[in-house]
């Protein structure tokens, strides 16, 4: 019996331990199938022309740049939108909204973060886009700013959901300390909640921001996909073209192994580095806050 | 997408044809000794023509089965050279390179314009302007003209709208709107201009910008949208698209499209050419927004 029982274990030890390496292990199979596919550009193409301001692959334009900087624009101005809002609403359902309300608003939240996005991008370009024109008197209502919007709107379920999780986790006895200082409900919220569940927000943040850089759909719809380099303030207003919809855009057509072919899988291994940096970035912080917390806690 | 799409309509096809054809024609037991097959393979312009017409065709020859796949032009004309297709569809003329190399396979293309498409220019109805010249379009894509007023209209800023640069309509319009038809031109589309991922994108946008100007097929442009009458040159006659013009070839951007077979046409091969070409197949060409190529035979 004693031995069955070691052996059953020993199967579901290994099986847990497997799964959690499998997600390193299919991480590491993407990029290097990544690589393999997209490291071919640099005998392809020259380095300049890569660094150029235009795109226009079906005569050997190949410069990404215009395609970097219109999805660091995008999300950029969906983090604007997303993380003050999400925040707000994470605060607002975890802190002050009574139990009822809280009961209605959690499940409506996370119902908006299950809606598919070509629905949203139906309604940027029938609704959005032709009202931001008139009310901003831009030349067109597809820009950098109105995809901006969708995707923070994309955004904020995932970071309300996940701050919430992490500002209910703070222990009552702290806010119950707070209270019992003489604190008034905002001092609790923003010197003793939001600082005890900082990593967890941070990680909302993070996740927001990953949500938002990731989306193809919906900026392809809106946000008129025109590869223009994007450096200004002035350029929120007006089209860009995003890396993840000109793969979506050109993959589906490109002949397999050509120049125009790598570049793309370039392009994904451009998109997959910054998303890394986001997460590595987010994790250091979070990392060096707890330190911190620690020494002080001991 | 359209790579997904396309096998899984033709299975469908094939599926309907089988599920249906018998059934339908009543002299199943005939039809079975005298079944034949038509591979036909090419463009992604005419797939949806070519597969309207092998439909409507098998519903009413049980004997016949006809297979359309897309995969583009080329790929239709090098099955051809490759004699694993019938008939091989393509928006484009055959290349003398392609023709040489059929010629060393034993294979003599014969080409046959079976439809017509035009290219719309399309603007908002509330715009004024209502012609342009074929420079005056080429020059506002490439970006030399960017407000209204230089073409006689409002004082506005010019949205340009376009398909992406997978689509042949794209390819076709650089060519010969853009670059006027000259192959030494190396004119590009103006970097602003707005890339859009279907036609309904650009129709959406036109149907509410004043601004814009986008371009689309014929038969894709909705009757509340404004078309422009486009002369060849300035001080000619500016012509509207239409079935009639571009027939008589007034309407300068239109292209004929094209089925290539293995020398004169046999059998149900033949009959099924004869039957395209025929008043019942045309109609399926304007019904689907395409231009109906004259019913006199046209080489």
């Amino acid at each position: 019996m004693e031995k069955s029982l070691n052996w059953h274990e020993f199967v579901i030890t290994r099986l847990i331990k497997a799964s959690g390496y499998s997600a390193i292990l299919f991480v590491a199979l993407i990029f290097i199938f990544l690589v393999r596919e997209g490291v071919p550009t640099f005998l392809e193409t020259e380095l300049s022309s890569l660094l150029s301001i235009r795109w226009y692959p079906i005569e050997e334009y190949f410069g990404i740049l215009p395609l970097i900087t219109g999805s660091l624009i995008v999300t950029l101005g969906a983090t604007l939108v997303a993380v003050p809002f999400g925040i707000g609403t994470a605060v607002y359902i975890s802190e002050i909204a009574p139990r009822w309300m809280r009961e209605i608003l959690k499940p409506l939240v996370e119902l908006l973060g299950g809606l598919p996005s070509v629905v949203l991008g139906f309604l940027g370009i029938l609704v959005l886009s032709p009202y931001l024109r008139l009310l901003l008197d831009l030349p067109t209502g597809l820009t950098a700013f109105t995809g901006s919007l969708l995707l923070g709107g994309i955004a904020v379920p995932t970071v309300v959901s996940v701050a919430e999780d992490a500002l209910d986790a703070v222990p009552r006895a702290y806010r119950e300390g707070a209270w019992a200082l003489g604190a008034t409900r905002w001092q609790t919220i923003w010197r003793v909640t939001f600082p005890a569940a900082r990593s967890g927000v941070l990680t909302a943040v993070m996740l927001g921001i990953g949500r938002a850089i990731g989306e193809t759909m919906t900026v392809m719809m809106v946000t008129g996909n025109a590869p223009v380099l994007a450096l200004k303030l002035g350029s929120l207003f007006a089209p860009v073209r995003t890396m993840t919809a000109t793969i979506a855009a050109e993959m589906g057509e490109v002949a397999g192994g050509s120049t125009h072919y790598h570049v793309l899988f370039f392009i994904g291994m451009v998109l997959f580095l910054i998303s890394l940096g986001v997460n590595v970035a987010a994790s250091s912080v979070v990392f060096r806050a707890k330190k911190r917390a620690e020494r002080i806690l001991s | 997408m359209n790579r997904f799409l396309l096998p899984a309509i033709t299975i469908f096809v094939l599926f309907f044809s089988v599920a249906c054809g018998p059934a339908s024609s009543g002299a199943a037991t005939a039809s079975d000794s005298s079944t034949t097959y038509i591979e036909n393979k090419g463009s992604d312009t005419i797939v949806n023509l070519a597969l309207a017409w092998a439909e409507r065709y098998q519903a009413e020859h049980a004997e016949a089965r006809i297979s359309v796949t897309g995969g583009g032009s080329g790929t239709g004309i090098a099955a051809l050279i490759n004699g694993t297709v019938d008939i091989a569809n393509a928006s484009r003329k055959i290349k003398e390179e392609e023709i040489a190399e059929a010629q060393a396979n034993g294979v003599e293309p014969m080409e046959h314009i079976i439809a017509r498409d035009a290219i719309a220019v399309i603007v908002n109805p509330e715009n004024p302007v209502r012609e342009l010249t074929l420079k005056q379009i080429s020059d506002i894509y490439s970006g030399k003209i960017s407000n209204w007023t230089e073409v006689g209209g409002e004082n506005r800023p010019i949205v340009r709208l376009s398909r992406e640069t997978n689509s042949g309509t794209h390819v076709y319009f650089l060519e010969t709107v853009l670059r006027l038809g000259n192959s030494e031109d190396k004119t590009l589309f103006s970097m602003d201009t707005l890339l859009l991922p279907s036609s309904e994108g650009i129709v959406a946008e036109v149907r509410q910008n004043p601004n814009a100007i986008g371009y689309d097929g014929l038969g894709y442009v909705p009757k509340d949208l404004k078309m422009i009458a486009i002369a060849k040159a300035a001080g000619e006659a500016y012509v509207l698209p239409s079935i009639p013009t571009v027939n008589d070839k007034t309407y300068p951007i239109a292209r004929d499209l094209y089925m290539y077979t293995d020398g004169e046409p046999k059998g149900i091969v033949k009959e099924y050419l004869d039957w395209i070409m025929g008043l019942e197949a045309q109609e399926i060409v304007a019904e689907l927004g395409f231009v109906p190529a004259s019913l006199t035979p046209s080489d």
